[in-house]
């Protein structure tokens, strides 16, 4: 693929930076970063002896370590796991492939508390570290997956023949061509799995895993004590700055596209032979422990209560309204990733790509922290106005989520030729139409992916939202928290299994789409303009 | 190939349009809707960190009695104490609701909780008010010892709550370390033996317990009746709300007192308070004044989440230890505090 944004001729400092599309992201990013502000003035203020004493004592060291190790280990399985998965989806000739490949998606969407909620319920004694393992590498595997299988899809199929061709065995062709060539793809969906387990806080707190998120909200549940909260936050930010750095020295700085059209066509799969079966049963094994357990477990509870547990009109209410505020919530990430995408794509200057991984880091602040630090800001700079209404819980659920839009438009963007854009300005198009007319069509299917994505992590959130959802309007996630925290788990059921079903959507618009992209880019015989929408080209 | 991409394209930018009409319309209408139910008729707000079907069977019965509407946020108690202080001068809540007495008294600290009617004041007995009047007690739960009945027979419990830091539970307890319920007997204990004393039964039955530290007293109550772990303490409604859920024939475990007065014996109050800065006194007072009414203690006491009512002479309808029965240790609430003492002990013992 001709891909003009990672040829480092085209990337000259004479170009000047574009002041609108800058402007626009800076903007964005001094919004997203607003809680890490709040974060630290709060830290501040508890002042040097109480800070010590909270922060350099056994139980910060144990919680540091539990909460790194829990990182590392879920972040290798799931790299693993959503890699494997990947080729076997998307390069072998294994049974209802194109099933699989929604199927394994929909687990994303489904909140994490449900998913420790349907283990504890099949299994009571279930806990401790490898507990929240199997909890948490299950339920966030796809952040890797949906990468790498549009990655594998976009790679071309030639490389993996000729090493085949040179007597290379089928393992060590795809640990060296294959893993190489979804290197990027892996690397970032790692980056966000490593995020996203810093910030879980649902499923360890059912599964009485103890991370450093736990006790920042055990800080503000016994503790009244939200400055120390805070000052465990910044640790939790850090690490995630850590898990940047690392991820960024690791993954190294060889380029992986294609120069050169090449021949677009669809990959031969590679026939499993005898391995079939194996793989099958694992494929099925899959999806019936990170789809089937709490799907299940909702059925029986559902089942279990019988009639008077009937969903109630409010179920019907809820709905609307989480599906509402995720779709709202949805668009507005995506826009506002929109302007950083471009820049730090087209423009990745130090300085641009130093502000776009400032902002994966709000990924890495927990959900009650980012809440409470717009109930601060409204108090002090707007006397309280918006608070509580929903265009602010929209704004905050566009921030907590605005990394994962932000690597969904990147992917489309250094993927998207920027000689189409180039050409639309020789033939004398002012750049603002280039933008409308021709980079917006081209990642077009980036943008989507960067919406489904936001909508399902908002339809699944609950702590920032029962601290600011407008009273009186309810979302699923707090009705099933209502009943669930009342061990009304029958009546809790059902909005948990709605939750699924409007997960369920995006993930199977996510594959279809994922399914449509190379046959499109095939018969138009162009390279696809965009075949990868998660595809992560962090920097 | 080029037709093909504009029209596309097109497409896309059309969907995209359409999603952002679409969804800020939806916002408007939603935040409309919030609004809307706020103007006109005096309306309340209420915070509450109580159980959350009770208080809507409360609040529904307000509306029809009084004909002022409520709004009603559910969350952990603690946290709406945290957001109410954040929230500062112009917080939304004109009342607090909560299961416990320290996050009454942590705000009452702050000076943020207006002066109860004396009136409403008078129907719940004094013991379980705030010492200075600025919170009603409305129901109150009791500490008692839950265990496994395969694994323990009711003589060989222990009677005071001393005895489970001796090494001979070692791996028979469970605790919910970190539930607001386990503070009021950390603060008992220190009370009585001092804070030495008090640090060192926690690190006994932190070790005891190993890893049976469980998040939330349904947790513990549930891992207690299905024989995971043979004792532990809870509140006494835990276990009738388990009962209620799963049914008796799936209970494997009972409820038990420690000795008459033992430190581990406490009752819990939970009580509702008025926001100093609400624009709506009036109604939050009466408000409260119906919480400890006649009506709405028998709501509490008809309800499923098995608490005691202790306002205006109402006793409990459960087979419950009728409330006058019980002997509790002689801590007051003023005692209780906002449970800092018992916080900064359980961080020192590392299970906060």
């Amino acid at each position: 693929m001709t891909d003009g944004a990672v040829d480092p001729k085209r990337r000259p400092g004479v170009r000047r930076l574009p002041p609108l599309l800058t402007a626009g992201a800076v903007l964005v990013s001094v919004v997203v970063l607003l809680p890490l502000v709040f974060l630290v003035v709060q830290a501040v203020q508890v002042g040097w002896s109480q800070l010590h004493r909270l922060l350099f004592r056994h139980l910060t060291t144990m919680l540091v370590w539990d909460t790194v190790s829990l990182v590392v280990v879920v972040t290798v399985l799931c790299a693993a796991l959503g890699t494997l998965a990947a080729w076997f989806v998307e390069r072998t000739d294994l049974p209802c492939r194109r099933l699989f490949a929604i199927l394994v998606v929909i687990p994303l969407g489904v909140p994490d508390f449900v998913v420790s909620f349907g283990w504890r319920a099949i299994f009571p004694s279930i806990g401790g570290f490898w507990a929240a393992v199997l909890v948490m590498t299950l339920a966030v595997y796809p952040l890797v997956f949906l990468p790498v299988a549009a990655s594998l899809r976009a790679a071309d199929p030639a490389q993996e023949e000729v090493a085949r061709s040179l007597g290379l065995g089928r393992v060590r062709t795809f640990l060296t061509v294959t893993v190489g060539q979804a290197r990027m793809a892996i690397f970032g969906g790692a980056l966000l799995v490593g995020l996203v387990v810093l910030a879980e806080f649902g499923a360890f707190e059912i599964l009485g895993y103890q991370t450093l998120t736990t006790e920042i909200y055990n800080e503000f549940q016994v503790g009244f004590n939200e400055p120390a909260a805070c000052a465990l936050s910044v640790i939790l930010v850090l690490l995630g700055g850590l898990l940047l750095a690392s991820e960024d020295a690791v993954r190294g700085h060889g380029r992986t596209s294609r120069v050169g059209a090449g021949a677009a066509r669809r990959n031969r799969p590679v026939p499993l032979g005898r391995g079939r079966p194996a793989v099958l049963t694992g494929a099925v094994l899959l999806v019936v422990l990170a789809l089937g357990v709490p799907v299940g477990a909702i059925i029986y509870l559902m089942v279990q209560g019988g009639n008077s547990t009937l969903p109630p009109a409010s179920l019907l209410i809820a709905t609307g309204n989480t599906f509402a505020y995720a779709a709202a919530a949805g668009v507005v990430a995506t826009l506002a990733a929109l302007p950083i995408a471009l820049l730090s794509v087209r423009h990745a200057r130090p300085r641009v790509i130093a502000l776009q991984r400032t902002n994966m880091l709000v990924l890495a602040v927990p959900g009650l922290v980012i809440a409470l630090s717009f109930t601060y800001l409204t108090e002090h700079f707007l006397q309280g106005r918006f608070y509580q209404t929903s265009p602010l819980l929209v704004l905050v659920y566009a921030i907590m989520f605005f990394p994962l839009a932000v690597v969904s438009v990147r992917a489309a963007v250094a993927r998207s030729p920027v000689g189409l854009e180039e050409v639309g300005s020789s033939l004398g198009v002012r750049r603002r139409s280039v933008l409308w007319r021709v980079t917006l069509p081209l990642i077009g299917p980036g943008l989507g992916a960067a919406f489904a994505l936001v909508f399902l992590e908002t339809a699944t959130e609950l702590t920032a939202t029962l601290v600011l959802h407008p009273t009186n309007v309810e979302t699923l996630a707090t009705q099933f928290w209502a009943y669930q925290s009342n061990l009304s788990y029958s009546q809790a059921a059902p909005y948990a299994g709605v939750m699924v079903l409007i997960a369920a959507v995006p993930g199977y618009v996510l594959g279809r789409w994922f399914d449509r992209q190379p046959e499109r880019a095939a018969l138009a015989g162009v390279p696809a303009p965009a075949p990868g929408p998660t595809t992560l080209v962090a920097a | 190939m080029r037709g093909s991409r504009w029209r596309s394209g097109k497409w896309w930018v059309r969907r995209v349009l359409t999603g952002v009409v679409a969804a800020t319309l939806g916002a408007v209408v939603l935040s409309g809707c919030a609004q809307g139910s706020g103007s006109g008729a005096t309306s309340l707000t209420v915070y509450s960190g109580q159980h959350v079907q009770t208080t809507q069977a409360l609040v529904a019965a307000f509306e029809r009695e009084s004909g002022i509407s409520v709004s009603l946020r559910s969350d952990d108690e603690d946290v709406l104490a945290d957001q109410i202080v954040t929230e500062g001068s112009h917080s939304p809540a004109d009342v607090i609701f909560t299961e416990n007495s320290p996050p009454l008294q942590y705000l009452a600290s702050k000076g943020m909780l207006a002066r109860v009617d004396p009136s409403t004041l008078a129907k719940t007995p004094s013991r379980f008010n705030s010492p200075d009047g600025r919170w009603v007690g409305v129901t109150a739960r009791v500490s008692v010892m839950i265990y496994n009945t395969s694994l323990l027979k009711r003589d060989q419990l222990p009677t005071s709550a001393m005895d489970l830091a001796d090494p001979k539970w070692s791996g028979r307890i469970g605790i919910a370390g970190s539930e607001t319920d386990f503070q009021p007997i950390v603060t008992s204990i220190a009370r009585t033996y001092g804070e030495q004393a008090a640090l060192h039964w926690l690190e006994a039955v932190k070790a005891n317990a190993g890893g049976h530290d469980y998040p939330d007293n349904e947790t513990l109550t549930a891992q207690v009746n299905g024989g995971q772990v043979a004792l532990g303490i809870i509140n006494q409604y835990y276990w009738y709300r388990e009962r209620a859920q799963v049914g008796a024939g799936a209970m494997h475990s009972a409820i038990a007192y420690f000795a008459p007065h033992d430190v581990g014996y406490v009752v819990d109050v939970s009580g509702a308070g008025i926001l100093s800065s609400s624009t709506h006194q009036a109604a939050a007072q009466r408000f409260l004044a119906f919480l400890t009414s006649v009506q709405g203690q028998e709501i509490i006491a008809h309800s499923d989440s098995f608490e005691y009512p202790i306002a205006s002479g109402v006793t409990t309808a459960e087979p419950e230890t009728p409330f006058d029965e019980l002997e509790p240790n002689s801590i007051t609430v003023a005692e209780l505090g906002t449970g800092a003492e018992a916080i900064e002990l359980l961080q020192e013992a590392q299970l906060l």
